[in-house]
């Protein structure tokens, strides 16, 4: 299906970097290795989680987490071989997914980078700061050239949001370094 | 209360000015973030959780209404103007509606589409409201062990019936259980996988797992992938359609409305399934086979209709068991937790004059959205050209915002960050995103009835199935991996159909983006 729903792209397009096909993915691996700590961890950390009464819950808080765990562990098993037999996944496609060029993993580093920041200053700077700042520089990455644009813009979001939760929602957003300026 | 003067007195509150401004507020919203790509219905609502805090719950859940069918519509006009469906549901529209616009019909495209979209979204609220009680009312006899079944039944299907891959549907499915499984345990009270860190003992909040996987992880996704060369949109005026036209159009949306209503009811839902049948059955029984695969008007009025009694039957379940089988469903249901409404068949009974509201509003918000949209189809052909930076940009600033505000706390937007990473892993790795939501939301409640059911039996086991329901849903469960498994073998011999069906049902998990 994602064969023919493909768009024909309006005149040639510089297919420089166009990659591969994949005949077998050993990056899987990372999921399996997600699925083996999950699985691990759903089953030791809730291994001294002390039980109720047996009389009144027969089953206990610690039987369920362990059947997820085991699960988890089998399908990571499960996963490990069909990757190493050539079981190759298929990548989520999407109105502006081109999957036919090489990812751009740096993007995703620089996106993460500021999405990091926003969390780590949000509490001392304030939404109304750090929120403009993460959309102004979540766009820049993305491509947009108009800093001083996309700051005015990010500013209206976020004092705009803070007003709109404070006022129209009673959620008192803390504002953080403009705490009596806002 | 009987239906029809539950619903009457529904029509009373949603008609109120201030409750209507919600309906139009959520079609409008609901269709732009249908239209928008990398958003959809499931992360609007989520995203708008916070109103809960001060808004009604009547007028909450009629906006909702509003974003859901919105979105639905929104999704066929994404995938007729530029090609390329975001919503799993409107694939299929996408062959036809695409071609049809591309030949200079776009208006009639979108056209059969909206009014199909009426047709069959009126059609399927009218069965919401002939079903939805009279099961409520069957199940509130029903005890834990059919709680189970059914819950049970509702997660293995969406896993195994929908997507490509089973393996990875269960391995979403258990990675959504172990999240849901972190916080205190319901019965004894005790943390569990919370690493000793008091904040998780809440749990983690659902708008902060389904705003991380659809959101961030959708933004993420886009971010290492996105085209270098926008698509191109096809222009189009207001939509209308001539004589013939209608002619073609009436039949294929009523059979479609037949194909989407029990697809979407049943725990196995999805629009995917009937959508496909209805193109199939359209280009089978159509009068203009020759138009088939270059723009036929049948193919694109079926599938919408299909996709929108769909959308109509999810809410059976939803109202009636407490069960939701889509992600927008999933969160309407946390929305209602918000609120402090158990969800499940007593809903009818203790919130009556809620349920008819939000279903008079669901009849209301389909009339709004053919008023609106017909004449709003060029704006929303113009949406689709937002500049991406900004698009993503916003889309990572409203998740922020959305889950900062569950408790303002920054360790919120950490997770968010975090369980981001993982939609973005998920997306990557073909692991599809509805089993996990819809595990998170009911894992826990999956585990409470199991182990009330071992309570009431003393730790019998066999209580699991003294219940007919629960032997009936689990022969059906059966079924559901033998009759594949038995095709398979039946079409072994005729690989060309075989073919031609998995490329026809293949269903990228993006229901709710």
């Amino acid at each position: 299906m994602s064969a023919d729903i493909t768009p024909v792209p309006p005149g040639p397009e510089p297919h420089v970097e166009a990659r591969p096909p994949r005949t077998r993915d050993l990056s899987q691996f990372v999921v399996v290795g997600v699925l083996v700590v999950i699985g691990l961890f759903a089953i030791i950390s809730t291994w001294d989680v002390v039980a109720g009464f047996a009389k009144s819950d027969p089953l206990g808080p610690r039987a369920f987490p362990a059947f997820i765990g085991v699960v988890c562990l089998v399908l990571a098993a499960i996963l490990a071989w069909r990757t190493l037999a050539g079981d190759v996944p298929e990548e989520d496609g999407g109105e502006d997914v081109d999957l036919s060029q090489r990812p751009d993993w740096a993007t995703v580093g620089k996106l993460v980078a500021i999405f990091a920041l926003n969390v780590a200053m949000v509490s001392f700077l304030g939404w109304a700061i750090t929120g403009a700042l993460l959309f102004a520089g979540t766009a820049w990455v993305l491509g947009s050239r108009t800093p001083v644009r996309d700051l005015i813009i990010g500013t209206v979001l976020s004092v705009g949001s803070f007003y709109a939760f404070y006022v129209g929602l009673g959620v008192p957003i803390p504002p953080g370094i403009l705490d009596g300026i806002l | 209360m009987d239906a029809w003067n539950g619903l009457m007195e529904g029509f009373a509150t949603a008609l109120t000015p201030m409750n209507l401004l919600f309906a139009c507020i959520g079609v409008l919203l609901g269709t732009a973030v249908g239209v928008l790509p990398g958003i959809g219905p499931a992360m609007t609502v989520a995203l708008l959780l916070p109103i809960t805090y001060n808004v009604e719950p009547a007028s909450a859940f009629i906006m909702f209404a509003g974003i859901y069918y919105g979105g639905m519509y929104g999704g066929s006009t994404t995938s007729i103007l530029l090609n390329t469906p975001g919503e799993s549901s409107s694939v299929i529209t996408a062959l036809e509606g695409n071609k049809m616009a591309k030949a200079g019909r776009a208006a009639q495209a979108l056209a059969t589409a909206a009014i199909g979209s009426f047709i069959a979204g009126s059609i399927g609220t009218a069965l919401i409201v002939a079903f939805a009680p009279t099961i409520a009312t069957a199940a509130v006899q029903l005890g834990a062990p059919s709680y189970f079944a059914i819950m049970v039944l509702a997660l293995v299907a969406v896993t195994a019936v929908l997507g490509a891959s089973k393996l990875r549907g269960f391995i979403s499915l258990f990675i959504g259980l172990a999240i849901g499984l972190v916080g205190a345990d319901l019965l004894t009270g005790q943390n569990r996988m919370t690493m000793g860190i008091p904040l998780l003992s809440d749990g983690i909040d659902i708008v902060v797992v389904a705003v991380a996987i659809f959101a961030i992880g959708e933004a993420l996704w886009v971010a290492a992938h996105l085209r270098r060369r926008p698509l191109e949109v096809i222009p189009v005026g207001r939509p209308w359609m001539g004589k013939e036209d209608w002619k073609r159009s009436w039949m294929p949306w009523l059979r479609g409305t037949a194909y989407g209503f029990p697809f979407g009811a049943l725990p196995a839902g999805g629009a995917e399934l009937p959508t496909f049948l209805s193109y199939v059955t359209e280009k089978k029984l159509t009068k203009h086979p020759e138009e088939f695969g270059k723009g036929a008007i049948e193919g694109v009025a079926g599938p919408e209709a299909a996709n929108n009694a769909s959308a109509a039957g999810t809410l059976v379940p939803m109202l009636s068991l407490g069960l939701p089988t889509n992600a927008t469903a999933a969160i309407m249901l946390a929305a209602m937790a918000g609120y402090g409404i158990q969800p499940g068949p007593a809903l009818f009974e203790e919130n009556g004059d809620l349920v008819w509201a939000l279903i008079a509003s669901l009849f209301i918000g389909n009339a709004l959205l053919l008023i609106l949209n017909l004449p709003l189809a060029p704006v929303w052909a113009k949406l689709l050209r937002t500049p991406r930076p900004y698009l993503y940009a916003g889309i990572l600033f409203f998740a922020s915002l959305g889950a900062y505000a569950v408790n303002l706390q920054w360790f919120d937007l950490l997770l968010l960050l975090v369980l981001g990473l993982l939609g973005l892993l998920m997306r990557r790795f073909g692991l599809p995103v509805l089993p996990m939501i819809i595990a998170v939301i009911l894992g826990p409640r999956l585990e409470y009835q199991l182990r009330q059911a071992l309570q009431l039996s003393s730790g019998e086991w066999s209580t699991l199935w003294s219940e007919p329901v629960a032997v009936v849903v689990y022969v059906f469960l059966a079924l559901l991996f033998i009759v594949p498994m038995v095709l398979k073998r039946v079409r072994g011999a005729h690989p060309v159909a075989d073919a031609d069906v998995t490329s026809g049902s293949d269903s990228d998990q993006k229901v709710g983006s």
